[in-house]
Parts: structure tokens; C-alpha cells; sequence
């Protein structure tokens, strides 16, 4: 008895060892062989590369680690976009998927076979070299909004200017937790006086009041600087000031968002379709107005169903955003496993990084989204 | 009768119900052709209102039409019905007008370019002299996007082993019901081995008279069928066997099994391709050379198959405990358990589950593109780039996705039918 439950595990074993036994042996033969040695110093050395899109400060003379930051910055900044935008637009086409209404039943669902049913790298090839491409030139670009141009080299619009921005983030921040406290206060209230005070409102009240009145008695500042066009030479033109939006960023948002879209809608139909009809019913039935049916008996039973399939949709998009590659949106796989591997030739170290950084992503993700599914399960007795 | 309901503006007898009928048609109508006159002839018949209101006119129109069009219980079956499925309330009016007039705006100029503007006769770029699609180029290009570089003369190899595939492929469903217990065997061992040896003999070629193209030649959509079928044949014993391994009691063999999963599900498949790439041939000693096709496919692989796992993990818990006791009552051991009771039922289970990774395997596929191998979207890039043949990409893109569009759709919608027809009650 006891020698089949040992075996298995001695054979699995020797399995694993074996195989990343020969690989490194092969690795430092291989490294010997063409005079390589494995390390992480080549990260403090200088870069000397150029990258067209950054958060923050960098040039060439910046390290590797800094391009590393870089580069994982803008994959975050994709994955923080795409992740907010794909939740609105799915919610709001997972919701029409259930209308009453025929023809908006109808579009919700051609939108979600249709773009759920084609390659995301093919998406992002039609926004960035056919839609994106079709765009007109600077000096012909129409002013939208009053302050905005589309262009074929991106989107330029005013750019906001601050004055003690510290002062007002850290507002902000306060805001946000005392909201936190005050829906904690609400929820006791209502849990021993029944009594229900208007949350969103006043949240929504703080969350916009108190960075407001930075503006009154912080001295906070805020100014717009405006793009300028500017003739750079007989028929090259140019956008001076305000913000720049590389229609690589554009394409990728847009491909992103639009396929992940479609999942998290049929994860929302899925969940809400899940809740009983009768929990509706004798919600209605002990006088909860159909608002209140909605908010205090339907969400939180749906969001049950909806968040761990959700979740998987965010990863997945995390790691989609590594097709930026394909259309040279600096994120860490081009700067890094791309410009900064073909320069050092450090291909273990730098492919070791790579997938690292994004096992973290991942594993942080899922490990919040557990304990937030953990906090919102049924408390079973 | 309250006052939001605004119902004082309708008659509310019976016999009025004609005249509050006409003027919503009219009204209706008067809308949809203010639209399509602003549309299609840039005349705006309101141009006397100010602007804003003289902008949304087709829409107002026509949400104060349908308004009028709204009575319950009409008599008319075919208003009735109408009534129920787009014109419940003045929100779902707005809402349904705006799709209409959407379709207005958007159907005419796509048609125009899909269809009435597109070009498809001759064979050079001076052909395409509409304004529309230039199919020509699709058309010209045609055996490029489907077998890559692969020589002209030799691309009845790529039919004919197809063809072989499938013919073997299809064996499932007429083997007598003796020999059906030896499927699983068939399409997990004998099937891959068979194909295997077709395609290196055939498409490869090298004997038997035939001439050798090297795998960097091969590509278009075919690569893609055989990037994805070889991938889809290996990746399910495997998944099986992770997800077996990590619902398993022995330590070792779970933990190891997790880890296992959880690395290849928390990595981009772009950075596994990479890997394959650059990383791959500094692990194996030296002068050995594993061809390039064969490493992206056993990345796929690997890749797949953890998801595959994580899938056929859900149909094993999804499984009442009574099931595993039940076996192990009678008597059976570990595998006999699981390979006559718990896996034929959590199979069943996870048809949808399983589909969708094969779908999103599929559509995976272009990623191959970072090593080098060009299937139908990198041939559509190299294609674009031709100086003969600039500026066509919007065709190019559209004609893969079309492509893709039905192979997946079609796809999902089996799978959807093998749901139903797998169902057993419980």
C-alpha cells in the first residue's frame, strides 16, 4: 500500500529533476561555449536606448532598470485602461443582452459574436494599420471639442497643468477613505436601526467636495495647455503643447477593451440570469422598491456569480496587453524582452524578468480578487 | 392616469385609436426620412429650428411617432407585437430609434464598400478603380494568405494530406460500436502519430521524389490548421493529467502539478513564444537543433494545456462526492475510477469549457508571428508591405477576420449543439 503512494511521487520527482537538471547543465555549457556569463549587472548599466512613449523620466543614459520600469509602467497603464473601460462597456452590453428591447437584445449580441469570434492581434492590426491610418493628417485634423485633434500620429489634447498637485492628491486620498469609513458607519446603521442613509450621494458629495475646496483654500491651481500647430518644415507639420496620446496607446486600448468587452458581458448576463426569479419576486413582495431590489437582493447575489469569471477577464488582459509588441507600443515586452534583450544578448536574465514580472501581476490580481470573492461569499452556517 | 404617463395626449377610446395610429406612422415616417434626407442628399429639412434641436429632429420625431404607436392592447397582432418587443417605454423608444437610424447611417456606405464599389475582376492594382473594397488584391494574393511561401507548383501537397487528415479524423463515426472502446486510444496516440508521419513525408517532403520545403516556407491560414490541430491533439491528455495530478493526494505529484499550471496561466503566451525562441535552444546541448515549427508547437502546447487542466479540474469538482464512493465501493482502483466512471462524466461536463480553450487556441495562433513564422495575419503584414501593392490593408484585415469569424463561430456553435446533445439529467 504504502510503496503506490511513494512511487508515483519518487518517479515525479526524478522526473523534474532530471529535466531542469539537463537544462542548466546544457545552459552553463552553452554559456561557456559562447563566452556569456549569467548575472544581473547589466541593469545598472546605461541603456542607450530611446523610448517613444514614457510615464516617467528616462532617456538613453538612463539604466536597464529604468527602461524596465518603463516599459512595465505602460503595460500597467494599457492593463488599468482596458481594464476599467472593458467593465463599463461589458456591464452596460451584458445588461442589453437581457432587454425587453428586440433590436437592442439584437446588437448586444451581434457585438459580442463579433468580436469575441476574431484574433485579438488581428483587431489590433485593423485599429492601428487600417482605422487608425485612415486618420487625417495634422495640419488637416478638425478641432474637436474645442480643444482636441485626432490625428494619424495620435490624439493631442489639453493637457492639464497643476499647481501643489500634492496637496490635492492627498485630498483625494483622504476623500477616499473617509468614504470607506462613512459606508462602513451606513452599513451598522442600517444593520441595528434599519435605517438607510443615502450613500452614494454623499460619497459621490465628499469624493467631489473635499478635492474642491483644495482648489479654494490649498492653493491648489489648475491650467489647461493647449496643442498648437507648428510647421516643422514645406510639409511636415506638428502639435506643440498639450498631451500627446501615441495612436499605438489608442489602437491597443481600443482592440483591448472591445474583446475583453465581450467576455465580461456574457459573464454579466451570465450572473444576473443566475439569480431565481423568485428572489426578485419576494424581494418586491416585502415592499423594496425596484431600486432597492436591485441593490440590496440582485447585486450582490449576481456579483457572485460575475466576479471570479470577471477576474480571469482582467488577467487575461493584463497578459494580452504583451501583443503591443506586435504594433511597437513600448510595454515591458518590447523594451525589455525586445530593444533591451537584443542589446545585452541576456537571454535567460531577461526573459526570466519578463515572465516574472507577469507571474506577480497575475498572482497579485487573482490573490485580491480571492479575498474580495472570499468577503462577499454566502457566510454559511 | 397620472401626468408622467402623459396618456391625456391619447385617445383613449377605442375607435380614436385609428387617428392616434396615423399621425405616430406619420410622424414616425417623418423622421426616418428627415434622416435619410440629411443623410444620403445633405438637405436638412429642419434647418429653420436652432441647432441643437434641428440636429436630433429625426430623433424626436420619431420617439414622439412611436410615442403615438404605443397603445396596449391595440387588436392589431402585428402592432401588438411590435409594441412588446421595441416600444415599451419612451427609454426603450429612444434606444430603438437610435439603432435604426444607426443602421441608416452606417448599412448604405458599408454595402457600398463591401459590395456595390468593390472591384474583384482583372489582376493588377489598376483594376480596383472604385471607391470601394478592392477584392482584387485578395483575390491576387489568394494562395499566399492560405499556404504562405510554400512553392505554387507543390501546394497539392498541403490539399492532399488535409484531405488524409480529415478522412482519418473522420473514422470516429464509422467504426463499428466493437472497436469503440479503442477510440480514445486512436485519437490520442494513433492519430497524432499518423498525421505526424503524413505531414513530414508529404508536406515536407525530401523522398520519395518529392521536393523538400523547409518549415520557414510554410504559412498562411494552413500553418495555422496545423499549428492549431497539433496543439489541440497534444494539449488535451496532458491537461487531463495536470488536472488529475492536482487533485491528487500525493504531495509531490499536486504541488508540482500547481505550479506547473499556475506558471503557464500567469505568463503571456507572447513571452512563452519568446522563450521558445531565444531562450529554448540555450537549454539543449550543443549542436542539437530543434526545428522551429515543432518548438512553437510544443509551446502551445504547454502553454494550452494548463488551461485545459484548470478546465477539466472544474468538471471533476463539479462532481458529487457519491460518485468517486460509489466506485470505490465497487471495488475499482485509482484509474480504472477514474477512467470508466469520474472522467466520461466530467467530460461531459466541460464541453463548453473545452471549446472555449480550443477557440481561444485558435485564435492564438497569429502569435506566432514573433518567431518568425508568418500564418494568414503575418502574411497579411508581409503582403501590405509589397511596393505593388500598397495600401490595402483594410481589405487584407477584413478578409482574415473574416476567415477567423467562421471557423470560430462555427466552431462555438458545435460545441453548443455537442452541449445539448451530451446532456444527461441528473
Amino acid at each position: 500500500m504504502k510503496i503506490k503512494k511513494i512511487l508515483p511521487q519518487v518517479i515525479t520527482l526524478l522526473f523534474i529533476v532530471l529535466i531542469f537538471g539537463f537544462f542548466t547543465m546544457n545552459a552553463q555549457e552553452n554559456m561557456e561555449t559562447r563566452g556569456l556569463d549569467f548575472g544581473f549587472g547589466f541593469l545598472k548599466e546605461s541603456a542607450s536606448f530611446d523610448i517613444q512613449f514614457s510615464l516617467i523620466d528616462y532617456d538613453g543614459s538612463h539604466s536597464y532598470a529604468r527602461a524596465y520600469l518603463v516599459g512595465l509602467l505602460n503595460t500597467l497603464l494599457v492593463a488599468v485602461i482596458g481594464i476599467i473601460l472593458a467593465t463599463l462597456l461589458g456591464a452596460v452590453v451584458g445588461v442589453a443582452r437581457l432587454s425587453p428591447n428586440y433590436l437592442i437584445r439584437k446588437t448586444a449580441s451581434f457585438y459580442i459574436e463579433f468580436f469575441r469570434n476574431i484574433p485579438l492581434l488581428l483587431q489590433i492590426f485593423f485599429w492601428y494599420f487600417a482605422a487608425l491610418r485612415a486618420l487625417p493628417m495634422p495640419e488637416d485634423a478638425t478641432l474637436l471639442l474645442g480643444s482636441s485633434f485626432m490625428t494619424i500620429k495620435g490624439f493631442y489634447t489639453a493637457a492639464p497643468i497643476w499647481k501643489n498637485f500634492d496637496i490635492f492628491f492627498v485630498a483625494l486620498i483622504i476623500a477616499v477613505i473617509s468614504i470607506f469609513f462613512f459606508a462602513k458607519y451606513a452599513k451598522k446603521k442600517q444593520e441595528q436601526e434599519g435605517k438607510q442613509l443615502p450613500v452614494f450621494i454623499i460619497s459621490l458629495a465628499i469624493f467631489i467636495g473635499l478635492p474642491l475646496l483644495t482648489f479654494l483654500i490649498g492653493g491648489v491651481d489648475l491650467s489647461f495647455s493647449f496643442p498648437v500647430i507648428r510647421q516643422m518644415s514645406q510639409s511636415s507639420y506638428t502639435f506643440d503643447g498639450g498631451l500627446k496620446i501615441p495612436p499605438e496607446l489608442i489602437a491597443l486600448t481600443l482592440a483591448l477593451t472591445l474583446y475583453t468587452a465581450t467576455f465580461i458581458a456574457e459573464n454579466v448576463r451570465a450572473g444576473i440570469q443566475g439569480i431565481v426569479k423568485g428572489q426578485k419576486e419576494a424581494a418586491s413582495s416585502i415592499g423594496l422598491t425596484p431600486n432597492q431590489v436591485l441593490k440590496l437582493v440582485i447585486m450582490p447575489q449576481a456579483l457572485r456569480i460575475i466576479i471570479p469569471p470577471t477576474t480571469n477577464q482582467y488577467l487575461n488582459l493584463t497578459k494580452n496587453s504583451s501583443l503591443a509588441a506586435a504594433i511597437a507600443y513600448p510595454d515591458l515586452v518590447l523594451v525589455f524582452a525586445g530593444t533591451a534583450m537584443m542589446q545585452t544578448g541576456k537571454a535567460i536574465e531577461i526573459v526570466g524578468i519578463t515572465m516574472a514580472t507577469y507571474l506577480t501581476i497575475s498572482l497579485a490580481i487573482s490573490l485580491l480578487m480571492n479575498w474580495y470573492n472570499k468577503r462577499i461569499a454566502i457566510q454559511e452556517k | 392616469m397620472t401626468i408622467n404617463h402623459m396618456d391625456f395626449f391619447k385617445p383613449k377610446h377605442q375607435k380614436n385609436r385609428n387617428i392616434s395610429l396615423i399621425i405616430g406612422i406619420l410622424l414616425f415616417s417623418l423622421g426616418i426620412f428627415d434622416f435619410s434626407l440629411n443623410n444620403f442628399q445633405d438637405k436638412n429639412i429642419t434647418f429653420f429650428l436652432p441647432e441643437p434641436i434641428s440636429f436630433f429632429s429625426p430623433l424626436i420625431f420619431s420617439v414622439i411617432g412611436l410615442f403615438f404607436i404605443r397603445i396596449e392592447f391595440s387588436g392589431i397582432k402585428i402592432l401588438d407585437k411590435l409594441n412588446k418587443n421595441i416600444n415599451t417605454s419612451n427609454f426603450n423608444a429612444v434606444l430603438s430609434t437610435s439603432i435604426i437610424l444607426l443602421l441608416i447611417f452606417a448599412l448604405p456606405p458599408l454595402l457600398n464598400w463591401f459590395i456595390f464599389d468593390a472591384n474583384i475582376a482583372g489582376d493588377t492594382k489598376e483594376a480596383c478603380t472604385g471607391g470601394g473594397a478592392c477584392w482584387v488584391y485578395i483575390k491576387v494574393w489568394f494562395n499566399r494568405f492560405m499556404y504562405g511561401m510554400y512553392p505554387n507548383a507543390e501546394q497539392w501537397r498541403i490539399n492532399i494530406t488535409f484531405i488524409a487528415v480529415l478522412a482519418f479524423m473522420a473514422v470516429g463515426f464509422f467504426v463499428p460500436s466493437k472497436l469503440r472502446n479503442y477510440l480514445s486510444f486512436y485519437y490520442t496516440i494513433l492519430l497524432p502519430i499518423i498525421s505526424f508521419i503524413l505531414i513530414y513525408y508529404i508536406i515536407s517532403g525530401g523522398s520519395f521524389g518529392l521536393v523538400w520545403v523547409e518549415t520557414g516556407a510554410w504559412g498562411g491560414l494552413s500553418l495555422t490548421f496545423m499549428v492549431s490541430f497539433f496543439s489541440l491533439i497534444f494539449c488535451f491528455p496532458l491537461g487531463m493529467m495536470l488536472a488529475l495530478g492536482r487533485r491528487s493526494n500525493l504531495p509531490v505529484v499536486k504541488y508540482s502539478s500547481l505550479s506547473f499550471i499556475e506558471f503557464w496561466r500567469g505568463v503571456p503566451l507572447i513571452t512563452v513564444l519568446f522563450m521558445s525562441a531565444v531562450m529554448f535552444p540555450m537549454f539543449l546541448p550543443e549542436g542539437t537543433y530543434i526545428d522551429k515549427l515543432i518548438r512553437v508547437v510544443v509551446a502551445i502546447t504547454l502553454f494550452e494545456a494548463a488551461y485545459t487542466a484548470e478546465v477539466i479540474r472544474g468538471g471533476l469538482q463539479a462532481l458529487p462526492r457519491g460518485q468517486y464512493d460509489a466506485a470505490k465501493s465497487l471495488g475499482m482502483g485509482y484509474w480504472k475510477m477514474h477512467i470508466f466512471v469520474i472522467l466520461p462524466q466530467a467530460l461531459k461536463l466541460v464541453i463548453p469549457g473545452i471549446a472555449n480553450t480550443f477557440l481561444a487556441l485558435i485564435k492564438d495562433t497569429p502569435l506566432i508571428f514573433v518567431v518568425g513564422l508568418l500564418e494568414v495575419v503575418g502574411m497579411l503584414n508581409l503582403a501590405k508591405t509589397n511596393p505593388k501593392w500598397l495600401g490595402f490593408s483594410m481589405e487584407g484585415y477584413v478578409f482574415a477576420g473574416i476567415i477567423f469569424w467562421i471557423i470560430c463561430y462555427s466552431m462555438s456553435k458545435y460545441s453548443q449543439s455537442l452541449e445539448l446533445k451530451y446532456k444527461t439529467d441528473r
